[in-house]
């Protein structure tokens, strides 16, 4: 919240302000919206967890911004502010010396991220030489200091293994190594660690965490664990059906949830102070992004939705604690407070 | 030991091993031990979790239990009754299994009335047609289907309905106890809990048992009564399920614990955890003695010259550590 509230004071310019995007593919079965009119703000230095379920938009939104989409899909609508400029007018040849420089991704599965037949220091030295006009040794010292930045023991000799000589876990360090060898400003992590084992995904995260402090970098984490969430961000988009349901600082979106989804969602994990309590599950199957609602996208499986919730989009309302939530709830029970008040 | 006697557990699992041999050049294979020595017991009606990472052989276990594999070595008992690869069509009425991966584990050709009603055709459960689509709807109502997704294919559902009709189809011959490998894995957070729901409901109801195989530690304290630990196809640690979480002795368990992420920002940020350095070591090249004391802070010169068994700290919390 004191983040929120600061930004909001100061008019402090964030480091990636996305406003109103809109994904949508181009299917046999008609097009779909994956992504619905999403807005969210990235401070330097912080770290921003887009959390949702399959299908909810999380990836693609990161896709649209590293402009990475497949080749039937496309931004229809929105700006994407880099320290102010919109980079969603680059050109291609723009976008492609941007990528990788300023904003770097990370991806969930880092066999089919790398590629099989080059070494990984090969790669790491490609990402290197891309961006920087340096001397192949220059680039090999730099690849191998990379690789010991990762945690890499034994680097020189890693650096020329083939990816499929390397664990799961080093390889999502080799990937880390890769995406900031030009010390990007963001990493794009896109459930980084959702195919690694449990003690492995607690190394990577922290090394993230490490590496941030370091670098002083902004990460956005997707995900659709909340755990990870939880552990991570300082601040959270929770996306239902390429919808933003609610935003906000992690506390405020774990602790005072204002939207039926992420209060379903939170009710449907294990709670931790008393495990034998039984889950509250969602009813309903997922959305199907072919057939969207006209109203609110989570108005079929929400158990408190009204008339207006079928018919309406809901408006994004600011709580009194600050964050941001559309949910026609706070409507109908006046949980919200007005700009005016705000400014007050 | 009295194998024939009535015990009271309904399945029993004694020093089971189960090796597959790996080629490694011409006319040479090593075992690779995918289980090794790992003995359990289930009561009728309760859940046993197994946890453990990817390459654990907690999956293997479940599989050789249900003898789809057939084991190295080892036996596993039902009702007192021994398991063998003879008699064990005798047994698969009793004992199910529901996958982890409800697209691949379904016939894409078979409508839902007929891969429910399967297992109710191969062992002759039924005297006519009526009744036989009779006792899939009831199952299907159990599940919480409807009547008229009866005709339908597998993949006009979406995962979680498709892991009720794995359910469904285990629940058909109504067995007495079901290896659940990863049921909710495939699964997004809000269908998972239903999916537990099901699972915890039809236990009250029908008073099966389950060997819930699964890595989401929170999951797995959520539904199990105890819980077993494996690393490296052996298992490390068994206890009650609050008691092992509260009072973790093995230092794989101490570390696996502390690696959950909670989701609970506050308590993320006060945890202090404890990182596993390197990764889990391949198990065709094992370390000797201790699986786990190329990771263990506690490490000594023991841990590798012998392998140590579990053994009773207390109420049944089971442990196998020299230095813990």
């Amino acid at each position: 919240m004191a983040v929120l509230e600061q930004i909001l004071k100061n008019g402090e310019q964030p480091l990636l302000k996305v406003i109103d995007l809109h994904t949508s593919f181009t299917t046999d079965n008609g097009e779909v919206q994956a992504v619905n009119g999403l807005s969210f703000n990235l401070n330097p230095g912080t770290t921003l967890g887009i959390v949702g379920e399959s299908g909810s938009g999380k990836s693609v939104t990161a896709y649209s911004i590293m402009r990475i989409l497949e080749a039937n899909g496309h931004v229809t609508a929105g700006k994407i502010l880099f320290e102010g400029e919109d980079i969603s007018t680059y050109s291609e040849k723009q976008m492609a010396e941007f990528r990788g420089n300023k904003i770097s991704i990370i991806f969930q599965d880092p066999m089919t991220s790398l590629n099989p037949v080059y070494t990984v220091g090969n790669q790491i030295m490609e990402a290197i030489t891309l961006h920087q006009q340096i001397s192949k040794e220059e680039a090999k010292a730099e690849a191998i200091e990379m690789l010991k930045q990762v945690g890499i023991n034994d680097a020189e000799r890693r650096f020329r293994q083939y990816p499929h000589e390397l664990s799961g876990g080093m390889r999502q360090r080799v990937m880390i190594a890769m995406a900031l060898v030009s010390k990007p400003s963001i990493l794009i992590a896109d459930e980084p660690t959702t195919a690694l084992d449990v003690t492995i995904q607690a190394q990577i995260l922290e090394l993230m965490q490490s590496l941030q402090k370091k670098y002083h970098m902004a990460i956005i984490i997707v995900t659709h664990d909340l755990g990870v969430i939880a552990q991570m961000a300082d601040e959270i988009v929770v996306m239902y059906g390429g919808r933003i349901c609610e935003r906000g600082t992690a506390d405020d979106i774990f602790y005072n949830p204002c939207h039926e989804y992420t209060k379903g969602l939170l009710k449907s994990i294990p709670n931790v102070d008393n495990m034998k309590e039984k889950l509250v599950p969602i009813e309903g199957s997922p959305i199907n992004l072919l057939n969207l609602p006209k109203g609110c996208a989570f108005c079929a499986r929400c158990a408190k939705a009204m008339k207006i919730c079928l018919e309406q989009v809901p408006p994004e309302l600011r709580m009194p604690d600050g964050h941001l939530a559309s949910c026609w709830m706070n409507v109908k029970n006046g949980n919200y407070v007005t700009e005016e008040e705000v400014n007050a | 030991m009295s194998t024939e006697n009535k015990s009271e557990y309904l399945v029993e699992v004694k020093h089971l091993k189960q090796y597959f041999p790996v080629r490694t050049g011409f006319m040479k294979t090593i075992p690779l031990k995918a289980v090794d020595d790992v003995s359990f017991a289930i009561k009728p009606g309760e859940t046993l979790g197994l946890v453990g990472e990817s390459g654990c052989g907690k999956t293997t276990v479940g599989r050789t239990l249900m003898h789809l594999y057939k084991p190295t070595a080892g036996e596993i008992y039902f009702e007192g009754r021994q398991v063998t690869d003879k008699n064990i069509g005798e047994f698969r009425r009793d004992m199910q299994m529901v996958f982890q991966d409800p697209y691949s584990s379904l016939d894409p050709r078979m409508t839902v009335e007929d891969i429910i009603g399967e297992p109710l055709d191969v062992h002759k459960l039924y005297s006519s047609k009526e009744e036989r689509r009779e006792k899939v709807m009831e199952l299907m109502n159990l599940v919480g289907l409807n009547a008229e997704h009866a005709t339908r294919y597998v993949h006009e559902f979406s995962g979680g309905q498709r892991q009720r009709i794995g359910i469904a189809r285990a629940l058909a011959v109504n067995p007495k106890f079901i290896v659940c490998d990863e049921p909710v894995s495939a699964l997004d957070v809000s269908i998972q809990a239903q999916v537990i729901n099901m699972f915890e409901e039809l236990q009250e109801k029908l008073g099966v048992a389950y060997l819930f195989i699964a890595h989401d530690l929170l999951v797995v304290h959520h539904i199990s009564d105890r819980i077993a630990v494996m690393y490296l196809g052996r298992m490390v640690e068994m206890a009650d399920a609050d008691e092992l979480n509260e009072n973790p002795i093995h230092p794989y368990t101490l570390s696996l614990l502390s690696a959950v992420p909670v989701p609970d920002p506050k308590t993320a940020r006060a945890s202090q955890r404890i990182i596993l350095e390197g990764d889990v070591p391949s198990p065709l090249n094992m370390p000797s003695g201790c699986a786990f004391r190329t990771r263990c802070r506690y490490a000594t010169d023991k841990c590798a010259k012998e392998c140590p068994a579990l053994t009773d700290r207390g109420n049944g919390h089971m442990v196998a550590c020299w230095n813990r």
